[in-house]
């Protein structure tokens, strides 16, 4: 079985960087990381593998300027390769820019199973996953918490707002995958020292035939007209617990007139 | 010039009109004169609800036999769009919701044209609407215009808005059509579970209590439910939880949970990630229980305090039954 994961790469959310009002992107000098969203996807993909008892794991990732620290940390975890798609012009994609590179890289692969995160942490658009599927003509779960493979075909436990659903899809399909799926392995001093020289096949927009107008600033189809910082609620009183605080609450409530 | 039609997504809980979409609706009424809702299952049924709150036509694709809505809900759209059997509206409305997010995505797809998300406000420029998002966890606000020249998709956060009925008259309701889907449409609901616990609905409650990873402990968050019930109000939580298996995800509050805007808000050992305060800040008042006079949550709190969730809330719920 082979499974794909989509792994995007970020700045450390310790150190997110700041929009820079004047050309509208996000200012990030520091090294990207695997965003922990994806550690799930990888680590759901390396068990799939392992219990179905053949098959490999394969990453794809965009990401500006040939960036690979953060797929080595996943190709550290277990998986087998990497596609690793920069171009100056992707600068500005929009999450369907994004998707279409994506789709074009996970096309390749030929995967049974195709996995990405609900939403990364600093995007958190949660529509790359569908639109690559959609462009995939593949069939597709998101939001599962839980996922197996079984004679062919996915059988995932999807989220909903009052609960679960139980969800049956037949592969090949895309599956998203929320936090708490699986716990993410940390990678071991083998699998770092290995991970090392595991391939990745870095590729440009010409590599995957695709036309520049149609991602990045160009095909984005929407533009940022402003950037301004917010209201911010102000902070209350804020007092020590010296065994009597539950009368604070109380009295505030009551004040309320909630109870 | 201006806004003539917009389209908005329609979802259920069982007979009512989701408030997702009651809340798109009211929003929709201030930018433009025709509002139509599309929707999976049986429009006829909300038909009298949405024309209410000011719908006038209902699309709706009937029953999906447990097919997911993505794939289903957006090729009919597009499907209708094609065959000239519908004008297409200037913009969609969709719902942060999960069905919202996968029938916005397959949408783009079919379109061409990509999603504006995580707004929180709207507002018209001549004919294109922009969509106001709160980035790094709501200290910034980014607005964004639809430029593709094509109809734009827009992703609404919940509780951005307030529903409210204007007695509009019962809504038309049309057919959509799904087309043969083949592979795309494979996908198929097995079986439904149902987590919510009883009392009040945990995005309508007006008091919620949340509890947090302060709490040490899964046992520990029965001083959540204690309080909760204690004030009539609804338990909710933080991811951290969540991911530990203490609580189901119907209970998750934040970015990737529900928004939740109450009268009364309490957390309880929740630190206060962005993640976390997006989905409550919206809150009108706000009490926060922490050990840790450092965290980020008192800088949202009306009252803070600063002690042990292991003294303060049994004292507390104490207090309140004794009442
Ligand atoms: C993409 C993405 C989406 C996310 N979505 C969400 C979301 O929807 N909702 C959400 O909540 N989080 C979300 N998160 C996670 C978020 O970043 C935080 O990790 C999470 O909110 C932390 O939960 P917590 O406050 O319970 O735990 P912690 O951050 O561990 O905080 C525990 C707090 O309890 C206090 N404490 C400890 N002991 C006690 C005690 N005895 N008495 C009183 N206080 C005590 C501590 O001082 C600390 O402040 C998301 C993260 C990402 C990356
Ligand atoms: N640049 C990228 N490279 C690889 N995967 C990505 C990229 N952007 C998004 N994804 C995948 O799509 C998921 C959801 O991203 P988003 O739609 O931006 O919230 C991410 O967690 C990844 O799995």
């Amino acid at each position: 079985m082979k499974v794909v994961v989509c792994v995007k790469q970020i700045p450390d959310p310790a150190d997110p960087g700041a929009l820079d009002p004047e050309s509208k992107t996000l200012v990030r000098d520091a090294k990207l990381i695997l965003d922990e969203s994806d550690s799930y996807g990888v680590e759901m993909a390396l068990q799939l593998v392992d219990a179905a008892g053949e098959g490999e794991v394969h990453l794809v990732s965009m990401a500006p300027n040939n960036e690979t620290a953060g797929l080595r940390t996943a190709l550290a975890m277990g998986a087998a390769s990497a596609t690793l798609i920069s171009d100056e012009a992707l600068k500005g994609s929009d999450a369907l820019g994004t998707a279409k590179v994506l789709a074009a890289a996970i096309a390749r692969q030929e995967p049974d199973l195709v996995l990405a995160a609900t939403e990364s942490s600093d995007g958190y658009t949660g529509t790359v996953p569908e639109q690559v599927a959609a462009l995939m003509d593949l069939p597709s779960v998101t939001f599962a918490k839980s996922v197996a493979v079984d004679g062919g075909a996915a059988k995932v436990q999807r989220q909903t707002e009052a609960g679960y659903d139980e969800v049956e899809c037949p592969l090949p399909a895309m599956v998203s995958v929320t936090a708490g799926v699986v716990e993410p392995r940390y990678p071991s001093f083998k699998g770092i020292m290995a991970a090392k020289s595991k391939p990745v096949d870095e590729l440009d927009l010409g590599g995957l035939g695709i036309d520049a107008g149609s991602v990045g600033w160009a095909g984005a189809g929407q533009e940022i007209v402003s950037i301004a910082e917010a209201p911010a609620r102000e902070a209350g009183e804020v007092i020590e617990d010296e065994g009597d605080a539950y009368e604070r609450i109380v009295s505030f409530l009551d004040d309320l007139k909630v109870l | 010039m201006g806004i003539d039609k917009i389209w908005i997504f329609g979802e259920a809980n069982g007979d009512a009109v989701a408030s997702i979409t009651l809340e798109m609706l009211a929003a929709a009424r201030e930018l433009a004169d025709t509002i139509e809702v599309f929707m999976a299952g049986d429009g006829d049924d909300y038909a009298e609800e949405l024309g209410e709150h000011g719908a006038e036509t209902v699309y709706s694709t009937g029953d999906l036999d447990g097919g997911l809505q993505g794939a289903a809900v957006a090729a009919a759209v597009a499907n209708a769009i094609a065959e000239g059997d519908v004008d297409a509206p200037d913009a969609f409305l969709l719902g942060t919701t999960q069905d919202g997010r996968d029938v916005a995505a397959r949408l783009s797809v079919k379109l061409d044209t990509g999603v504006i998300t995580n707004c929180v406000a709207l507002e018209a420029d001549g004919d294109e609407l922009i969509g106001s998002e709160p980035v790094f966890g709501g200290v910034t606000d980014v607005r964004t215009k639809n430029t593709s020249g094509k109809p734009g998709i827009f992703l609404i956060r919940p509780k951005s808005f307030e529903a409210d009925g204007v007695g509009g008259a019962e809504a038309d309701t049309e057919d959509l059509d799904v087309p043969e889907l083949g592979a795309v449409g494979a996908a198929k609901v097995t079986n439904s579970h149902v987590e919510e616990s009883d009392g009040p609905k945990l995005d309508e409650a007006a008091i919620v209590v949340s509890g947090g990873r302060g709490l040490g402990e899964a046992d520990a968050f029965s001083l959540v439910d204690e309080l909760a019930s204690a004030v009539g109000g609804a338990a909710g939580a933080s991811r951290a939880i969540v991911d530990a298996g203490w609580v189901p995800y119907s209970m998750q509050v934040g970015q990737t949970g529900k928004v939740v805007k109450p009268t009364v808000y309490i957390a309880a050992g929740i630190s206060g990630a962005t993640q976390h305060l997006v989905g409550m800040k919206g809150s009108k008042n706000i009490i926060a229980i922490n050990k840790d006079p450092e965290a980020p949550i008192f800088a949202v709190a009306d009252l803070g305090i600063v002690g042990d969730v292991h003294k303060v809330m049994p004292a507390l719920i104490e207090a309140l039954k004794s009442r």
